[in-house]
C-alpha cells in the first residue's frame, strides 16, 4: 500500500467502502387525513371560500393532503371566535389555569413526538434527524417554558401589572412549521391573549396536527384558531380591524408590506425577517470545530434558516486550510430521502424556493466566484440542491449581500479585526452572527461591536426557549423567546 | 521510514491547533446518530472483529493463558463459517515468543507493549532495551508509552526524542505510540501529544494503556483522527489509529467505524490503519454476528471466554 504521496494531490476518499444501508423511518406511524378544514372556535369548519389546495412532499412531489383556503370571511369568523374566547374565558380564568392548558399542550406534543416529526419531514422536506431531535422537542420545550411564566408575570415585570393585548394574528414561515407555531402561540397564551394563526402555504400539516392537540388538551373554544391559506389569507389577518397584535416571521419584503399595512392603526407588531449572518473564523480558532460549526450554520435545514451563517469570513492565513476541511466535510454529508435516519440534508422546501436558489447559483458564477458542490447523487424526483460553497467572493457580490435561503455558502477572506467587523456589519440585515477564536478577549471585543440580535461564540445555531431571538436593522424587531418574548404580548400598567 | 528522519520542518508543538471541548464532544456524539442496519451492520461487525488487537496484559499472564488467547485469535467462533480472525495479539515482551509460535502462519500479528509499560517511568536505556528485547523475540508491532510526566513539564523535545529513539530500536516493527490520554487532561494536550508522536515517527497513535480511566473515548479519538488527517495533508504520510480500553460493545465499536469513515475516509477502514485495543469486545461482536445470522441471541456461554 502506498503510504506516501505528493501532498498537493492528496485527497481523502469518502464514497466507496462500507456504505450505509437505507434506514427509513416508518411512514405508517403518522396519520394524515385526506382533507383538513379550518380550525375555528375549537372545531373543524369548512371554509366559507369553499376552496382547498394541495400540500405535497417536496422530496417526491406526491400529494399528501389538501387543506382549506381561508378567505377574508373565514378570517373574520376566526377573529370573532378569538375575541369571544378572550372576553368570555381566557382573560378571566386564573393564570394558573392558563398554565395548566399550556403544560398539557407541551406534554401531548411529547407524546406524539414521533408522528409530528414524520409529518414535519414529509411536508417540509427536512431530514427526520432534525425534526426528531430539534424541531419537535424544541417546540415542546417552548410550551413548557411559557407555561411556567403564565402565573409568574408579576416577577417578569416587577412592580407593574402585565395585561394581555387581546387577539393576536400570527403568520409563520415554512422552514420550522411546528416550532414557529410554538414560538408564537406559547407566549401569547401564557400572557392571556387569544390567537389566530396561519401556517405557511407549503407546510400546513403540523400546525393542523397542533390544532388536534389543542382540541385534545381541551382548550376553551376559540382560544387558538388555525387557518390555512396563502398570501391573501395572511393579508386578511394583517388588515383585520379587530386584531390587536401582529406577529410575523418570514421574508423582509413581506415584513415591509405588513409594516405599511399596520401604520396608523393601533396594532402592535413584531417582525422576525431575513438574515445574512457573518460567521467569522480567526486564525487562532479551533479550526475543526469551527468547520463543523460552519457546516451546521449553513446546511442545517437545507439552509432554510433565517439566522443561517451564510457569509463566512476566514482570516487569510488559514483560508486554504479551512476551505479544504470544509470540502472534506461536505463529502461526508448525506443528501437524500428525508425520512432516512442517516440523511443530513433533505429536500428543498418547494419548487419556487429551488428556482430562487438556482438563480443565485447562476448569479454567483457569473459574478466570477468559484463554485464547489459536493459530489453526492441526487434523487430524480423532488426538489434538490447539493451543498454548495462559493470561494473568491467579494463583498460587492450579490451572493455576499442577499439572502439565498438555501444550502449555499459564500466565503470571503479578511486580514484584521477592524476589517472584518466593518465587513460583517456592512449588510442591511442583522439577525445573527458567529465568532470563532480561542481568545476570550477577542470574543468580547467582536460581540460588542457586531450589530446582530444573536451572536454565537465558538458555536452556531443554538436555540433555547430561555434565550431571546430577534434582529437588528432589516432583520426585524421584537424578541421571541425568554422573558423578552413575553413583552410583545402585554400592556404594562403602573398601579 | 527508518533512518530517514522526520519528513518536513518540525512545527512548534506548543502551538498545535486548539480544540474546543464543547464542539468536539458535540461532533463525536453526532457519529452515534448514524443508523447501521442489515448488510452494513454485518460487514461492520466483521470489520470490527478483524481490527481487534486481542489483548492480555496482566501480571498473572502465563504461557498457557497466552496460547489459549492465540487460538481464540485464529478461531474466534468456528461454529459459524466465514468469521474473520482478529488483527493481532497484544502481550507483554516476556510472552512475545510464545505468541509468535502459537500464531505462526496465521497472518495474525504479534504486538508487544514495551518501554516500561504502563507507567513509562524508567530510564531511556531500559526502555530501549525493553523494545529491542520485544523485537528480537519476534514482535511485529511495538506499543510504547510516552513519558507523560515530561510532557506535563513541557519537555516536548524529550518526549519527541524518546519516541524517535524507540522508533529506531523498533527496526522493521511498526510502532504504536500510546499517549495515555486519560492522564493528559485536556483535548488541547491530546492534540499536541498526537502531533509530537507523528512527527517523531509513530506508525500508529493509540489512546490508552487500558490501565487508566478514562481510557479511549469518542471525542479523544476524534481529536487524534483529525490530527492524523492534518498530518497526512502536510506530509503525505498515513498514520494508523488505535483506540484502546473501554470499548467492549459492538454498537460502540460501530460508532467508531462511522467516525473513521467520515473523518479519514475509505483508506483507513482496514486493520492496517485502524485497530481496537480490546479484550471483551470480540465476544460481543461474535454474539451480534450470530444474532444477525440467526435472529437469536445466544447466551454468553456459547462464546469462548478467552
Amino acid at each position: 500500500m502506498a503510504t506516501k504521496k505528493k501532498s498537493n494531490t492528496l485527497k481523502l476518499k469518502f464514497d466507496t467502502a462500507w456504505p450505509y444501508a437505507p434506514a427509513p423511518e416508518s411512514r405508517s406511524a403518522a396519520q394524515i387525513k385526506d382533507r383538513y378544514e379550518l380550525f375555528i372556535n375549537g372545531e373543524w369548519q369548512a371554509p366559507l371560500s369553499k376552496k382547498y389546495f394541495g400540500t405535497i412532499n417536496p422530496a417526491t412531489e406526491e400529494k399528501l393532503s389538501e387543506v382549506a383556503m381561508a378567505n377574508a370571511a373565514d378570517v373574520d369568523k376566526a377573529v370573532k371566535a378569538a375575541r369571544n374566547a378572550y372576553e368570555k374565558t381566557w382573560r378571566k380564568i386564573s393564570a394558573k389555569e392558563r398554565a395548566k392548558y399550556i403544560f398539557r399542550i407541551a406534554r401531548i406534543i411529547q407524546e406524539k413526538a414521533r408522528e409530528l416529526a414524520i409529518i414535519e419531514t414529509l411536508d417540509g422536506g427536512k431530514p427526520i434527524r432534525e425534526s426528531r431531535d430539534f424541531d419537535v422537542p424544541t417546540a415542546a420545550n417552548h410550551f413548557f417554558y411559557y407555561a411556567g411564566w403564565a402565573d409568574k408575570l408579576e416577577y417578569a415585570f416587577l412592580n407593574k401589572k402585565a395585561e394581555p393585548l387581546g387577539v393576536a394574528g400570527q403568520i409563520i414561515p415554512w422552514n420550522f412549521p411546528l416550532l414557529m407555531a410554538a414560538w408564537k402561540i406559547a407566549p401569547a397564551l401564557a400572557t392571556g391573549n387569544t390567537v389566530v394563526l396561519k401556517p405557511a402555504e407549503t407546510t400546513p400539516l403540523t400546525a393542523l396536527k397542533l390544532a388536534e392537540i389543542i382540541q385534545e388538551a381541551d382548550l376553551p373554544p376559540g382560544v387558538v384558531n388555525i387557518l390555512t391559506g396563502a398570501g391573501e389569507t395572511g393579508a386578511a389577518i394583517v388588515n383585520h380591524p379587530d386584531i390587536n397584535k401582529i406577529a410575523f416571521t418570514g421574508s423582509t419584503d413581506v415584513g415591509k408590506i405588513i409594516q405599511r399595512a399596520v401604520a396608523g392603526t393601533n396594532k402592535r407588531v413584531t417582525l422576525e425577517l431575513g438574515g445574512k449572518a457573518a460567521n467569522i473564523i480567526f486564525e487562532d480558532a479551533p479550526l475543526d470545530q469551527a468547520v463543523e460549526g460552519v457546516i451546521n450554520g449553513i446546511f442545517f435545514n437545507q439552509g432554510h434558516v433565517c439566522c443561517a451563517g451564510s457569509r463566512l469570513y476566514v482570516q487569510e492565513s488559514v483560508a486554504k486550510q479551512v476551505i479544504r476541511k470544509l470540502k472534506d466535510r461536505m463529502e461526508s454529508l448525506i443528501v437524500g430521502d428525508p425520512l432516512d435516519k442517516n440523511t443530513d440534508i433533505g429536500a428543498i422546501n418547494s419548487k419556487q424556493q429551488l428556482a430562487t436558489i438556482n438563480k443565485y447559483l447562476q448569479i454567483g458564477r457569473s459574478e466570477g466566484a468559484e463554485m464547489y458542490e459536493s459530489a453526492c447523487k441526487l434523487p430524480n424526483k423532488g426538489f434538490w440542491c447539493r451543498p454548495t460553497i462559493f470561494t473568491n467572493v467579494a463583498q460587492s457580490n450579490r451572493i455576499a449581500q442577499e439572502e439565498i435561503f438555501g444550502p449555499v455558502l459564500s466565503i470571503l477572506t479578511f486580514r484584521t479585526d477592524d476589517e472584518v467587523i466593518e465587513k460583517a456589519n456592512n449588510s442591511p440585515y442583522g439577525l445573527s452572527a458567529g465568532v470563532w477564536t480561542d481568545k476570550g478577549s477577542k470574543i468580547f471585543n467582536m460581540t460588542k461591536r457586531m450589530r446582530a440580535g444573536v451572536i454565537w461564540a465558538n458555536t452556531f445555531n443554538k436555540f433555547d426557549p430561555t434565550s431571546p431571538f430577534g434582529g437588528y436593522k432589516e432583520s426585524g424587531f421584537g424578541r421571541e423567546g425568554g422573558l423578552h418574548g413575553l413583552l410583545p404580548y402585554v400592556e404594562l400598567k403602573n398601579i | 521510514m527508518t533512518g530517514k528522519g522526520p519528513q518536513t520542518t518540525l512545527p512548534d508543538f506548543s502551538i498545535s491547533p486548539r480544540i474546543d471541548q464543547v464542539g468536539v464532544e458535540e461532533r463525536a456524539s453526532r457519529f452515534t446518530k448514524r443508523s447501521i442496519k442489515n448488510e452494513t451492520k454485518m460487514n461492520g461487525l466483521k470489520l470490527v472483529l478483524n481490527m481487534i488487537d486481542l489483548t492480555t496484559l496482566e501480571g498473572k499472564d502465563t504461557a498457557g493463558k497466552v496460547k489459549q488467547l492465540c487460538y481464540k485469535a485464529m478461531h474466534p467462533h468456528d461454529a459459524v463459517p466465514g468469521i474473520p480472525t482478529v488483527a493481532a495479539v497484544c502481550v507483554y515482551p516476556s510472552m512475545v515468543s510464545i505468541a509468535k509460535k502459537a500464531l505462526e502462519g496465521s497472518g495474525i500479528k504479534v504486538a508487544s507493549v514495551a518501554t516500561a509499560f504502563p507507567s513509562g517511568q524508567a530510564s531511556r536505556a531500559i526502555k530501549i532495551a525493553d523494545v529491542k528485547y520485544a523485537v528480537q523475540q519476534g514482535a511485529d508491532e511495538v506499543d510504547m508509552v510516552i513519558s507523560r510526566g515530561k510532557f506535563h513539564e513541557g519537555e516536548y523535545n524529550f518526549v519527541f526524542d524518546e519516541i524517535a529513539a524507540v522508533k529506531e530500536a523498533c527496526g522493521e516493527a511498526r510502532l504504536k505510540v500510546i499517549l495515555e490520554t486519560g492522564e493528559l487532561g485536556t483535548y488541547d494536550k491530546v492534540r499536541r501529544a498526537s502531533d509530537i508522536a507523528m512527527y517523531a515517527g509513530a506508525d500508529f497513535i493509540k489512546t490508552s494503556t487500558g490501565k487508566i480511566q478514562p481510557a479511549a473515548t469518542m471525542p479523544v479519538t476524534l481529536v487524534m483522527l483529525e490530527a492524523i488527517r492534518d498530518f497526512y495533508y502536510k506530509t503525505g504520510k498515513m498514520i494508523g489509529m488505535k483506540p484502546a480500553g473501554g470499548i467492549s460493545k459492538s454498537k460502540l465499536a460501530l460508532h467508531y467505524l462511522v467516525m473513521v469513515k467520515e473523518v479519514l475516509g475509505d483508506d483507513w477502514l482496514n486493520n492496517h490503519w485502524f485497530r481496537f485495543g480490546a479484550s471483551s469486545l470480540a465476544n460481543d461482536v461474535l454474539m451480534q454476528i450470530v444474532r444477525a445470522k440467526t435472529g437469536l441471541y445466544q447466551s454468553a456461554n456459547y462464546f469462548s471466554a478467552d
